[in-house]
This record gives structure tokens, C-alpha cells and sequence, in this order.
């Protein structure tokens, strides 16, 4: 029997004394909104799976949370994900997972919208269905079970968790909730079969219906196409964006207790047009669009007055490109000057104006300063398409000094596979002239903190055909860089190869993949994302009990024309662009901001109705100059 | 004129779950949300001027918490009164508010005494029989985060009072909650070998030095 509010409540009050931070699991915070459940007539569950702490700062989903609950028919409610002690005392006491409004049970809701942003949820996302009653996969779910949707970056190759999620929302959710919300209320006044609810959503632009396609392979266990089957259903499936930002959500839940972004988030800036070729969200977030400075001085007023945050985030994948980042922190300090007001202004470039522009905000408690310069070898910058040179990075290190800061972090990446032993001592290198920098300017007082992530090839990046480094590789050059970075001033932290590795395969799964996801919880893996419960064993079992080679994934040559089972999915960006940029990563060439110059992406083209539809819009892409005109070779 | 005011307030709800270091944080938002101007402190790492009593347990209610906040400059009870309430997250509401002497000593340092009424989700039998024997032990020797300490002492008073919503008995006690010498409900409840997630425990009322 599905347990009704009071009863979930009653049984709560014997367990929230004894879990771990209770308040994750009551809500009851400022701003939460609750509605009368049996006066709506649609009702979405937005789960993050993890937990609270870390499900409260995602951006995404308190966007749709104000926007779906904007809407008088429809209300949404908060699910995170239990962590283990209070999982164990839930299915020790029959306590399904439930909303933190009105502590519905999850089955209780009509739609399910669960938020991927990477991988490493995928278990707990099958954990929370699972706690919540709710059958796991689609192909069990009858008439009167919820609609499981599923969205987020992780999404982009949605074919790993095909089994389990009835619809995938592909790229920007503001305005498809809207039209799958709508499309749900129609079939459930209609009497139709779950069937036909399925078939109405396929047809909406960017809602991809894994049960509507079939994918068919080669012997070698590549893919050789994948098709629809019915007529209505999108193909290629085309992420949905919006033409220009809606304004930022400013009705925040303010948490009572810590959480991992306790603060105002404010996206200035969607998209990147730096074209760095290992990175995910720069491909997947294009094209670029701002928002005015007008608009985020004033949502932060709006925010600040609701919420009472002492801190406030500037988001966007590259901060430095906002066109009037100097006018917006003008503004906002003085604005905001002896408020005790701190100010966030993270993924600045190296230059010395980022230091201009931190010094700025100087006045607000501050922590230290980031700089992501990725590689230290010019070989490997050109290769990644981050053209940084070692003088600017000292230069931008010595201003960070001298202007009072005594810790820089800096952010590498190791594990291209063109990377050799040599690029990976050009980071021991680098660093120690860094710190050098730092002695020189402020003495024995610098600090430096080094941060280095394995490379992992995603898909729809220009890495997507490079395979993964292998492991003894990974160990090689991480055990290089614990030897020789062994110093009192630098503290250094690394990814274990085995989440990398994890996260690769998930990353670049196909179908089959979505039986060893089902086989790795079932074999008790959760919280993948968490080190202290990160289990390879499981993992590896997993892959045993369903006869496929994780290596087939990572570690594999691939040619140029090979299919991705992803290749259905499009993110405006087109394959052959993608290609051309790994080929120019082959020969060491770069290519520069395409705010300056155009390289024909194909995200134009993608979008260019919705573009004639906005002409105001400010994308920005730079006018397309006739071939002639181009001195750069024009890869389109 | 900077201003110290003193609030007592309740904690119920939602904020139940929300522990001091939380609390506090909570406070500072409420304030910012009200306009009024709490005052910081100096240096890189501003903090406001806030003061808690007396820590109160996660999970248990209260009738009874006390805050003194410095302002910036003067304004009227009323004024603050006002601004205060409609900040506030749900779970905290403002009892009363007066206007105090800067130079008062720290709330922490007058906190004798601690009230708490303990009511219980299940039938205790012969709860008065356990309370004779804590009344009557000398001393109760217990241990807590590997420190050995004698519980007896910090007990000030013990009471069975009827729990009219129940129709059973509660208990009301009376703990020493000073800075080095405070009782911990849930440690009696233990010596009494009730399951502290099979009560409710509510701080009625903190006794302070003057008072």
C-alpha cells in the first residue's frame, strides 16, 4: 500500500532524531512552494539524484521549479536522493521516497523529472525510482505509473539510461516542460494508452522517446544505425534552446542548513565561444547568449531582498567573455559596497585584467584564485585548443600575489593520449615556477594548490574519437606528478583513474551499457560521485555478468566514419565540423574565439528560424563573411 | 547609535532539524531580508554581531531561545518588531524583544538553568519508579564523546506532569546548562532507558543569572 503524508510523517518522527542531518529530509524551508495537491491538476516531481546538499545548488532544476510552479495547474516538489543511513532506516520502515513540500511519495506524482548533469548519478537515479515504488524500467510502467523524463548535460547521450527514462529532454528545458506538461494534461483527459502519450511526446522538438527507436549493430558491436519506428518521432533529435534567456529565477529556496552553493546563482552568460575541444558544456551550450547587465543587477536586487544570501554567484562557462563583465562589477560593487555582500566570479581567463577584475571584489570575503591553464606544454595547448602562454600564466600569477591573494589554484588535465611524460613534467614545472612567482613577490607566505582531472573524451566534443589513456598511463603520470609536487607550499589533489574510468564508460555508452548500469546497483552501487562510496567492484561485476568489454568503450582506436550511438542526437554542432577540429588537433592547429571569426559550427544554420523569430536576439556569433573574405581555411 | 536588541524566540518545524552553527546563519539571513543594519565585524571574514544562549539540540523544540543582535543604529521595538517577523523562515517566530544595555555580559555566560518538558510516543510503565532511583542514586557516572562525567549533579529537578494531548504522563526537568556543566536530556532519558527517538523534547524556558 502507497503510504499517504501523515502516515509517511508519522514514521518519519521515530527515524529524523537518529539520521544524519535530518533537515534534508523535511523541507519546510523559506520560499518552498506549496500548493493545494488535490486542487492541481498536474503534478511533477523534480529529483536530483544526490543528496540534498548537493541537489539544492543545481541551477536547472530551480529554474523549472519557478517556472512549473508559475503555472496555476501545476506544482512542483523537491526529491533528492536519501543518503545511506537514511536509505537503510527508509527500507527498514517502509517509507517510500517522498517530496519535501507535502511529502507526497513519489508515486504519487503524475510526471518524474529527474535531473542528469553527469554520470555518476545514474545509479541513484535507479535508487530513487526504486524507493520511490516506481518500477525501474520503462517497459514495466502501466497506465497508472508516473512519467519518468529525464534531462540535463549528461543527456546528451541519453542511450545509458534508455531502459529506465520513457522521454529524455535534450538541451534546454525552459520552454519543452512547458509543451510536455501540456501534452501529458491532453493524454490524461483523453483516456489514451500510455502508448499514445509516448507517441504525442515524441513529436515534440528535442524530447527523444528511446522506446521509439531501435538501434541495430555491427558484429564487431559498433553501430551501424539507429532508426525510428514510428513516423512522428524527431530525427536527428535536435536539443531545444531558448532564443534569449528568460530572466534568472530570484524566488530561491534559501536552505537551512549548508549546502555546497549557498548563494544567489546567477547565469550572465550561456554558451562558450573559447572552443576548447576536451570540454562538454562548450560544445553542448552554444550558441552564446547574454543577458544585460540591466537585467542581473536587478535580479540580484529581487533575489537578495527574497532571500538574504550573503553571497552571490556570477555563472557562465567563461566569465572574461561576458561583454561587459567590467561594467557589471562596477555596478554590482558599488551597489553593493559595505554590504558584506561576497561575490563570486568564477572561470576567469589568464590575464591580468582578471586580476583587475577580482581586486574589484576584493572587499567581500574572498578564497583564493582560480586559473585553469589545462596543459603546460605549448604542444598540448595547441592540441586542446587552449593557447595559453607560460609568460601570461606568470605575469597573471604575479599580479595574483602582488595584489595581496597567497593562494593560487591552478586547474590541469592530464591523460590525452597525445600527452607524453614530458608534457606531464611541464606541469611540475610550471607549477614550481608559479610558486616561484609567489616567493619572489609575497616570500614564503605563497601558496599554491594544483588541481588535476583526467581527461575523459566525451561525446559530441572534437575528442569524441580519441580513446581514453590507459590506466598504468594514468598512473604513471599521476604518480610522477605526487613525486616530484611533494613541497609544503603546494597542495595537490587528483581523480582516481577508476571514477575517470567509470565516467568514461558511461559517458560514451551505447544501449548495452544501460544492463550494466541495472547490474551495478543491483549490485549495490550508489553514490558513484562520492569517493568514501565510489565501488569498482561492483562495476567490474557488472560488466562481467553482461559479457560486454568495457575497454570497447575507451580504450579503441576509432575511424573517422564510424557511427556513435549518439550520433542521433544533435547539438546543433555538426558531425564534419567536429571532425575537422579533431583533424586540426592532429597537426597542432588552433583555432580562435569564434566570437571574432566564425568556423561555421552549423549552429546557425540548426537554429536559424528560431533566430529570424527573435531578430533582437543577442547571439553572440559574429557576422559569416563570404568565403573570400576568410584568410583562416574555412572548414565548413 | 549602534543598538543591542534581545530576542525570544520559538524554533519548531522545519527548523527543529537545524542545528546551532545553522541557526545562526538563518538569523543572519533574516536580518539581511529585513533591511535592518546588523552590525559586522572588521577584517576579511566579516561576521555579524550575533549572539545565540545556549545551543539547542537537534530535533528538539523550544518556547524559549534567546539572541541578542547588535544594529547599527537605533530604531524603534516596534519597527524592528515588525521588520523581523515578516523576514523570518518558517519554523522561528519572534516572542518577545526588548532593547538592552550594550555593556551587558555575553548570553552564554547567563545561562544557569535549562527547562525541558519531555512528552513520549509510546507508554513508559513505571516511570515513576525510574525517576526514585535516578533521585535517589548519588551519583550517575556516564560517558559521552570518551569523557567520563557524573550526570546527577546536573540534574536540578524531575516532575511527572500529565500530557493532556495524550492522556499520559510527560516529564518535566530541570537541567544545569551552564558553560561547562550542561545536562543533555537525551543522557537522562538514556539513564531511564527511554529511546530518545521515541520522545519529544521541548526546551520550555532558560534561567538566567539575573533573572
Amino acid at each position: 500500500m502507497v503510504l499517504t503524508p501523515p502516515e509517511i510523517n508519522l514514521k518519519l518522527e521515530r527515524i529524523l532524531p537518529i539520521v544524519q542531518k535530518p533537515a534534508r529530509y523535511v523541507g519546510g524551508e523559506l520560499n518552498q512552494v506549496v500548493k493545494n495537491w488535490d486542487s492541481i491538476e498536474t503534478h511533477v516531481a523534480l529529483v536530483f539524484p544526490d543528496i540534498y546538499d548537493i541537489g539544492m545548488s543545481n541551477l536547472g532544476l530551480a529554474i523549472l521549479y519557478e517556472l512549473i510552479n508559475d503555472r496555476p495547474d501545476t506544482l512542483a516538489e523537491r526529491v533528492y536522493s536519501p543518503w545511506i543511513d537514511m536509505e537503510a532506516a527508509m527500507r527498514k520502515y517502509g517509507i517510500p521516497v517522498y517530496s519535501l513540500e507535502s511529502h507526497q511519495p513519489l508515486s504519487a506524482f503524475d510526471i518524474i523529472g529527474i535531473s542528469l548533469p553527469y554520470e555518476t548519478v545514474y545509479t541513484n537515479a535507479l535508487n530513487v525510482l526504486d524507493l520511490g515504488g516506481i518500477p525501474i524500467f520503462s517497459a514495466e510502467r502501466r497506465e497508472t505509473d508516473a512519467l519518468v523524463i529525464a534531462g540535463g548535460h549528461a543527456t546528451f547521450n541519453p542511450e545509458p539510461m534508455y531502459k529506465f527514462v520513457d522521454a529524455f529532454v535534450i538541451g534546454e528545458g525552459e520552454q519543452v516542460i512547458q509543451e510536455v506538461i501540456n501534452a501529458y494534461q491532453s493524454w490524461k483527459r483523453s483516456n489514451l494508452s500510455r502508448q499514445q502519450l509516448l507517441i504525442s511526446l515524441t513529436s515534440i522538438p528535442g524530447v527523444y522517446v528511446p522506446s521509439l527507436y531501435q538501434v541495430h549493430y555491427h558484429p564487431d558491436g559498433t553501430v551501424d544505425r539507429t532508426e525510428k519506428l514510428v513516423e512522428q518521432a524527431n530525427f536527428p533529435v535536435r536539443k531545444r534552446i531558448v532564443p534569449v534567456l528568460p530572466p534568472p529565477p530570484t524566488r530561491l529556496i534559501v536552505p537551512n542548513i549548508e549546502t555546497v552553493h549557498n548563494r544567489v546563482p546567477i547565469e550572465i552568460m550561456r554558451g562558450c565561444t573559447r572552443g576548447c575541444r576536451f570540454c562538454h558544456a562548450g560544445m553542448v551550450s552554444r550558441p552564446v547568449r547574454e543577458r544585460s547587465v540591466t537585467e542581473i543587477v536587478q535580479a540580484i536586487d529581487t533575489a537578495l531582498k527574497h532571500t538574504g544570501f550573503e553571497e552571490i554567484g556570477l555563472l557562465s562557462l567563461s566569465s572574461s567573455d561576458y561583454t561587459h563583465i567590467s561594467e557589471l562589477i562596477q555596478s554590482i560593487t558599488s551597489k553593493y559596497h559595505g554590504e558584506n555582500l561576497g561575490i563570486s566570479l568564477p572561470s576567469l581567463r589568464i590575464e591580468s585584467f582578471s586580476v583587475v577584475l577580482m581586486d574589484l571584489l576584493r572587499e567581500s570575503r574572498h578564497g583564493g584564485f582560480t586559473l585553469a591553464p589545462e596543459a603546460a606544454t605549448e604542444d598540448m595547448r595547441k592540441i586542446i585548443n587552449k593557447p595559453v602562454s607560460t609568460a601570461q600564466l606568470l605575469e597573471t600569477a604575479h599580479q595574483i600575489y602582488s595584489r595581496g591573494w597567497t593562494t593560487i589554484k591552478l586547474y590541469f588535465m592530464i591523460g590525452h593520449p597525445a600527452e607524453t611524460l614530458d608534457d606531464v613534467k611541464a606541469i611540475v614545472e610550471l607549477c614550481k615556477l608559479v610558486l616561484a612567482e609567489g616567493r619572489k613577490t609575497i616570500g614564503h607566505r605563497a601558496k599554491l594548490n594544483v588541481g588535476v582531472s583526467t581527461f575523459i573524451p566525451k561525446p559530441h566534443t572534437p575528442f569524441q574519437w580519441v580513446s581514453c589513456d590507459s590506466v598504468e598511463q594514468i598512473q604513471s603520470k599521476q604518480s610522477l606528478l605526487k613525486q616530484e609536487l611533494r613541497h609544503r607550499d603546494i597542495k595537490l589533489t587528483w581523480t582516481n583513474p577508476e571514477v575517470t574510468l567509470l565516467e568514461a564508460w558511461l559517458s560514451r555508452g551505447d544501449r548495452r551499457m544501460a544492463d550494466v548500469v541495472f547490474q551495478a546497483w543491483k549490485n549495490g552501487s550508489r553514490f558513484d560521485a562520492w569517493q568514501d562510496q565510489f565501488n569498482f567492484e561492483a562495476w567490474s561485476s557488472a560488466f562481467e555478468s553482461t559479457h560486454l568489454d568495457p575497454f570497447f568503450y575507451t580504450h579503441r582506436v576509432r575511424s573517422s566514419d564510424e557511427v556513435f550511438p549518439w550520433d542521433h542526437i544533435s547539438t546543433g554542432v555538426r558531425k564534419k565540423f567536429l571532425l575537422q577540429d579533431f583533424q586540426l588537433s592532429l597537426e597542432y592547429q588552433t583555432r580562435m574565439d569564434c566570437r571574432l571569426h566564425c568556423f561555421a559550427c552549423g549552429i546557425l544554420p540548426a537554429f536559424a528560424d528560431l533566430r529570424r523569430e527573435n531578430p533582437t536576439a543577442p547571439w553572440s556569433c559574429p557576422q559569416v563573411k563570404s568565403p573570400q573574405m576568410v584568410k583562416v581555411t574555412d572548414y565548413s | 547609535m549602534p543598538m543591542r536588541i534581545r530576542i525570544t524566540f520559538s524554533k519548531a518545524g522545519a527548523m527543529q532539524y537545524v542545528g546551532h552553527l545553522d541557526l545562526h546563519r538563518s538569523w543572519e539571513r533574516a536580518f539581511r531580508r529585513s533591511g535592518l543594519p546588523l552590525e559586522y565585524s572588521q577584517g576579511f571574514h566579516p561576521q555579524p554581531h550575533l549572539n545565540l544562549a545556549c545551543a539547542l539540540p537537534l530535533g528538539f523544540t523550544s518556547q524559549c531561545e534567546l539572541l541578542d543582535a547588535w544594529l547599527e543604529s537605533d530604531f524603534s521595538l516596534i519597527d524592528i518588531q515588525q521588520a523581523i517577523s515578516a523576514a523570518l523562515p518558517p519554523g522561528l517566530e519572534i516572542l518577545a524583544l526588548e532593547n538592552i544595555d550594550l555593556s551587558l555580559p555575553a548570553l552564554q555566560t547567563q545561562v544557569t538553568s535549562a527547562v525541558y518538558v519531555i512528552t513520549f510516543l509510546d507508554d513508559f510503565p513505571e516511570l515513576d519508579g525510574r525517576l526514585q532511583g535516578i533521585s535517589h542514586a548519588e551519583h550517575l557516572p556516564r560517558l559521552r564523546r570518551n569523557k567520563s562525567y557524573d550526570l546527577r549533579p546536573l540534574i536540578e529537578d524531575m516532575t511527572i506532569i500529565p500530557d493532556k494531548n495524550a492522556g499520559k504522563d510527560a516529564l518535566r526537568i530541570q537541567l544545569a546548562a551552564r558553560e561547562a556543566a550542561t545536562g543533555r536530556p537525551e543522557e537522562l532519558l538514556d539513564e531511564l532507558g527511554i529511546k530518545f527517538e521515541d520522545t519529544r523534547i521541548h526546551r520550555e524556558k532558560l534561567i538566567l543569572l539575573s533573572s
